[in-house]
């Protein structure tokens, strides 16, 4: 388990204030002019020695990404803080907004020096009204006290700062659909390459970062990278927010290192499974685009990008959905699905049709209205949507119902054919 | 240009860098299905009709949006590659209607096609299908909205080609519609393409809905005739009837787009034609033999000296008619000539003074551009397309002299009259500073401009302007003319003007014609004049609609439309082009030229010419170039111009219905259509009203 002291985020459950006082007294803001004078290069080597990773759900090397920013020139720099969490069963972001807005400020600001950005962007999803709130009051209290703005922290460097509220699509979590929709386009992906870094926003080069990323830079650079990489296993390093949903006794959200075990995860920070660890029917381990996990690899899996991988499955935004045993696991995917078929941008067409296609038979398969032969059908549909799609939405849509085929086909058969029986079609 | 090496399916084939897979895969000849890839669009990557392997590449690849690099292996022949066409085939007739029986894209629609070609042979969705509601995109393009796949070609054709961003994508996901912000009828007179651009069925050619299946159609290939562009056009028939008309690939004029005038006007070939000659007997036209109107013409012309007779020639008559007219006028010993009914009266002594000198397609290499009375969105669709084409690339300021209009694109306001070509060439206006900057400048010259009382002396104020530039360098010469009649370089070229010290132009026979000083006028299909000036001369009208000219005719000779002879246009950058009869023309109607032959013999001194071949003969000694079809001559800059008062009157635009300008159009129900549902939301049609 963490140790205390290794905590980054003390404030996620709103027990302090999150003006920047309380920041402060939390030690957020402490010693950034000297942070930043460091200069890019230093800071961006202190990142990559601690090994984070995007915290977004990708997990793509945090200071590798901000490394292939190209070096200054008349285009102008953009860091982008991508607070659009959509995902269902996350909400690790939003606590950082609203609990502790002066964290995400200070990370924006180093990555803003180390990429040569005077200007952020922090896209906040639409629906996070308080937390956007939070979030623009923190910007003012840190215009006031001259930590953001001109000569931002006395550091020399200049840094504007600028909210824009989303307007509720999960697809601008996506983010060069969340560029287009900052340009005021149609939030939809791009097509890459070009990647951001060379041509994103306002064909800018640009970079985006999750919140929690950015909010964890801070205190990796006044720790050092090598306090953070201790933390965890190799290549999987530093602390990690899980959101404890469904399920548990006392669902919950949480820092813990990275490498933790699922059940311990779920038996000591969530209280366990409700009716105890043996009536567990699968879990979801990292937000609902990854595949679900059976019981018999919750016992196993280990709570990391690679660790998760190994059981078929990824961390994504580490969102824990845990269902017991009186969970209809076919209505629970087919909810997945229809998330998908209604958030899908429509821009592609693998995922704009293949999406309500996958719902509907899901939608079948939950009532036993389907052949057998239709699960290999389903299977291929998700097989003609993952990976032939511009962004990873396809893929998301996808893995849920791949998940469920490969650990539950029996019991979708078992649903046909109890159709079939109560028809009294034999 | 940097080089790149790559392999596809084996085969090595270099290809310069920003080159994308699939362009690269058709260099090679293979072929890669694509949807929402259309070369002269924006690439949008979305169809993922397209996709490719690429060796260490962890997915797919949608080879329209990859661009080359150097060491890369594609393949675009595996059975892994053939799985993912079959999968997105699938799925783009998931929810598509599968209605070809009734589509009228059926036999030239891609997705038929390319299903043919990669799709599977069953489907196995058992799901109900998505309906659309069609949306109302006004009288030209019939939509079916339940077809479309959602390549939003069209989108980006108006906004990119068409300079009118009126379509776009609503909704999201499976709901996602294509279609215009607020219904209605698309403003672009580009709207037509859409049909074209559209893979599949869901935007349509309206007037044509049903009427026809493409396999039953002869295809001739001929040019338009409706502005003085030249537009590469097909005409499709079926029996004697024209069906559509649809562009035809010239990279260098029309690129492979036409304006809505020349594509859906057709219909108006069929209504209100001359189909036999007729003669005026007590106020009445009354219909007659050929033998008895030129008997008629011949009893009118015998006792009349050679002052008394006239010819004007009108927007549509081709080459050969007028050569052979002013051959006929020469034996008549009759001076009185003119092929510029709209009266401009500029020195055309030098061919390089009332030709496009820069070339259409050399508009792209223009870096500065002035417009000076013209709205070319109305004169020339094609050559404002194209400037649209050189100001998306940037660095190409606009500028208009001229009342205000809508161009597609921002130009800065310079003035407008003709002395803000003053203030520019004293340089009082910052214009001129883009202008002198520029390598290439050009200037373009339109009617608004010319069709004037000083019309000459704001002629050879433009001279000065593009002498004062350098518009007129090495290698470029950017003094440009726009006309908007077909036949109008092709009559100045030939000479069809007033001939010698007391030749008539315009003005001359119309006030000649209107003080009794004139006996016969010949109307070489001229319907735009002013007839009320005619007076009391005997009009021979010879054209194919029944329109002005016709009714105030006392002897009409019906003769072919463009899309019923083989003729020669010249078109306004100086390129001859020819038209093919793609149909006969009703009736006893003729092709003009042998009308005017066929006079000649009535009145005695007949013209030799048996045959197309000899009068084109015959021209070509005298205009060798006009025989050297689809080439521009270089013209050679001298001094020209006159000197006169100028007037601080604004240019204005002179086409105020653009869906109306000709006896065709004026005809085509379909044209009339639009005049009542869009010009109304016009800004030309809001002034007229």
């Amino acid at each position: 388990m963490l140790a205390d002291q290794d905590r980054i985020f003390t404030n996620l459950k709103g027990l302090e204030p999150w003006t920047l006082d309380g920041a402060r007294a939390r030690g957020v803001w402490d010693g950034i002019a000297a942070i930043l004078q460091k200069g890019s290069a230093a800071i961006i080597e202190e990142v990559k020695a601690s090994g984070l990773r995007g915290r977004g759900g990708a997990g793509f090397a945090t200071g590798m990404k901000w490394s292939f920013m190209p070096k200054p020139s008349d285009r102008p720099h953009y860091v982008i803080v991508n607070a659009d969490e959509s995902e269902p069963g996350t909400c690790k972001d939003r606590d950082i907004l609203r609990f502790d807005p002066h964290r995400l400020l200070e990370g924006a600001l180093i990555a803003a020096v180390a990429m040569h950005a005077h200007t952020v962007y922090i896209y906040i999803r639409g629906e996070f009204v308080s937390e956007a709130k939070h979030v623009q009051a923190a910007i003012d209290e840190a215009y006031a006290a001259g930590l953001l703005g001109k000569n931002a922290a006395a550091s020399g460097w200049d840094c504007d700062v600028y909210l824009h509220r989303g307007a509720g699509a999960y697809v601008c979590g996506e983010e060069t659909a969340l560029i287009e929709s900052l340009e005021g386009k149609k939030g939809q992906p791009r097509n890459k390459p070009p990647f951001p870094a060379n041509a994103g926003l306002y064909a800018c080069p640009t970079t985006v970062n999750n919140v929690e990323t950015l909010a964890s830079v801070g205190e990796i650079m006044r720790r050092g990278g090598a306090w953070y990489a201790r933390i965890g296993r190799a290549n999987n390093t530093g602390t990690k927010l899980f959101c404890i949903s469904g399920h548990v006794n006392a669902p919950c959200n949480v820092e813990e290192s990275m490498g933790i075990s699922l059940r311990e995860l779920i038996d000591k920070q969530a209280g366990g499974v409700r009716g105890g660890w043996d009536n567990l029917l699968a879990i979801i381990p990292g937000g609902s685009s990854v595949p679900l996990l059976p019981k018999d690899l919750c016992e196993k899996a280990i709570m990391d990008y690679d660790g998760l991988r190994e059981v078929g499955s990824a961390l994504g935004s580490a969102g824990v959905i845990v269902m017991d045993k009186s969970t209809d696991i076919i209505a629970a995917i087919a909810r997945l699905s229809h998330f998908y078929m209604h958030e899908s941008c429509g821009q592609c067409t693998p995922c704009r049709e293949g999406t309500g296609w996958v719902w509907r038979m899901m939608e079948r398969m939950v009532r036993g209205q389907a052949s057998l032969e239709e699960i290999d059908t389903l299977w291929d549909a998700t097989k003609e949507i993952e990976g032939r799609t511009i962004c990873a939405l396809g893929d998301a849509a996808a893995w849920p119902v791949q998940g469920l085929i490969r650990h539950f086909r029996p019991v979708m058969e078992e649903r046909i054919r109890a159709a079939r029986r109560k028809a009294g079609c034999a | 240009m940097r080089m790149i090496k790559l392999t596809i399916n084996g085969q090595e084939v270099e290809v310069a860098e920003g080159t994308s897979v699939l362009q690269a895969c058709e260099q090679l000849g293979i072929e890669i299905p694509r949807f929402c890839y259309h070369d002269r669009l924006s690439v949008a990557g979305s169809c993922r009709m397209c996709l490719v392997d690429i060796e260490k590449a962890p997915k797919p690849v949608a080879s329209c949006t990859m661009p080359c690099a150097n060491g890369m292996v594609v393949h675009t022949d595996t059975e892994a590659v053939k799985q993912e066409r079959q999968g997105v085939m699938e799925m783009l007739l998931l929810n598509h209607p599968l209605d070809c029986p009734v589509c009228d894209q059926g036999g030239e629609c891609d997705l038929q096609d390319q299903a043919f070609a990669y799709g599977r042979d069953r489907c196995r969705c058992t799901e109900t299908r998505r309906k659309v509601a069609d949306k109302d995109l006004g009288p030209l393009i019939k939509t079916v909205m339940t077809r479309c796949i959602h390549c939003t070609r069209c989108v980006r054709f108006m906004e990119e080609i068409a300079g009118s961003p009126e379509l776009g994508g609503i909704y999201r996901g499976e709901k996602m519609e294509i279609g215009p912000c607020c219904e209605g009828p698309l403003h672009s007179e580009l709207s037509g393409n859409l049909v074209d651009i559209c893979p599949v069925g869901a935007l349509t050619n309206k007037p044509y809905a049903f009427r026809a299946r493409p396999w039953e159609l002869t295809k001739t290939e001929s040019i338009d005739v409706m502005d003085a562009v030249g537009c590469n056009i097909r005409i499709d028939s079926r029996g004697n009837e024209v069906m559509r008309i649809v562009p035809r690939l010239h990279e260098d004029i029309n690129e492979e787009w036409i304006n809505d005038k020349a594509r859906f006007a057709c219909d108006g070939l069929r209504l209100q034609r001359l189909d036999v000659p007729y003669i005026r007997k007590d106020g009445q036209l009354k219909s007659a033999s050929w033998a008895e109107a030129f008997d008629v013409i011949a009893k009118k012309l015998r006792p009349l000296a050679p002052h008394q007779i006239a010819a004007l020639a009108g927007d549509m008559t081709d080459c050969e008619t007028l050569f052979a007219m002013k051959q006929l006028m020469g034996k008549l010993d009759c001076p009185h000539y003119d092929c510029r009914q709209d009266g401009v009266d500029y020195d055309v002594s030098k061919r390089a003074t009332y030709v496009m000198n820069s070339t259409i397609a050399g508009i792209e290499e223009a870096d500065a551009i002035l417009l000076v009375g013209t709205n070319p969105r109305h004169e020339g669709t094609l050559v404002n397309a194209r400037i649209l084409k050189r100001w998306r690339k940037g660095g190409c300021p606009v500028g208009l002299i001229g009342a205000p209009v809508e161009l597609g694109y921002p130009y800065r306001p310079v003035g407008e009259s003709a002395l803000a070509m003053r203030d520019l060439i004293e340089g009082k206006h910052p214009f001129a500073d883009f202008l002198r900057k520029a390598q290439k400048p050009m200037l373009l010259l339109g009617a608004g401009a010319l069709a004037r009382p000083d019309g000459p002396a704001v002629h050879a104020l433009a001279r000065e302007l593009a002498e004062a530039f350098g518009m007129v360098r090495e290698g470029w010469n950017g003094f440009n003319v726009l006309q908007k009649a077909a036949s109008r370089v092709g009559g100045l070229d030939l000479g069809f003007l007033p001939s010698g010290q007391y030749g008539m132009n315009t003005n001359s026979i119309l006030a000649a014609a209107q003080g009794g000083r004139l006996e016969v006028l010949f109307l070489l299909g001229a319907d735009e004049i002013d007839m009320d000036r005619l007076g009391k001369s005997f009009v021979v009208y010879m054209g194919h609609h029944g329109d002005k000219g016709a009714g105030r005719a006392d002897v009409i000779l019906p003769s072919a439309a463009y899309s019923e002879k083989d003729a020669t246009y010249v078109n306004t950058e100086g390129r001859p082009q020819r038209t093919y009869r793609a149909v006969f023309p009703p009736g006893q109607a003729r092709a003009d030229w042998e009308i005017i032959v066929g006079l000649s013999h009535a009145l005695g001194d007949g013209l030799a010419y048996d045959t197309l071949a000899a009068l084109r003969e015959a021209m070509g000694k005298v205009h060798p170039h006009l025989l050297r079809i689809d080439e521009v001559p270089t013209n050679a800059w001298k001094p020209f111009g006159a000197t006169g008062k100028l007037s601080i009157q604004p240019f204005t635009p002179v086409i105020d219905n653009f869906y109306m300008t000709d006896p065709i159009s004026r005809c085509s129900p379909t044209m009339a259509r639009c005049t009542a549902e869009i010009l109304p939301l016009l800004p030309e049609g809001r002034r007229r009203a």
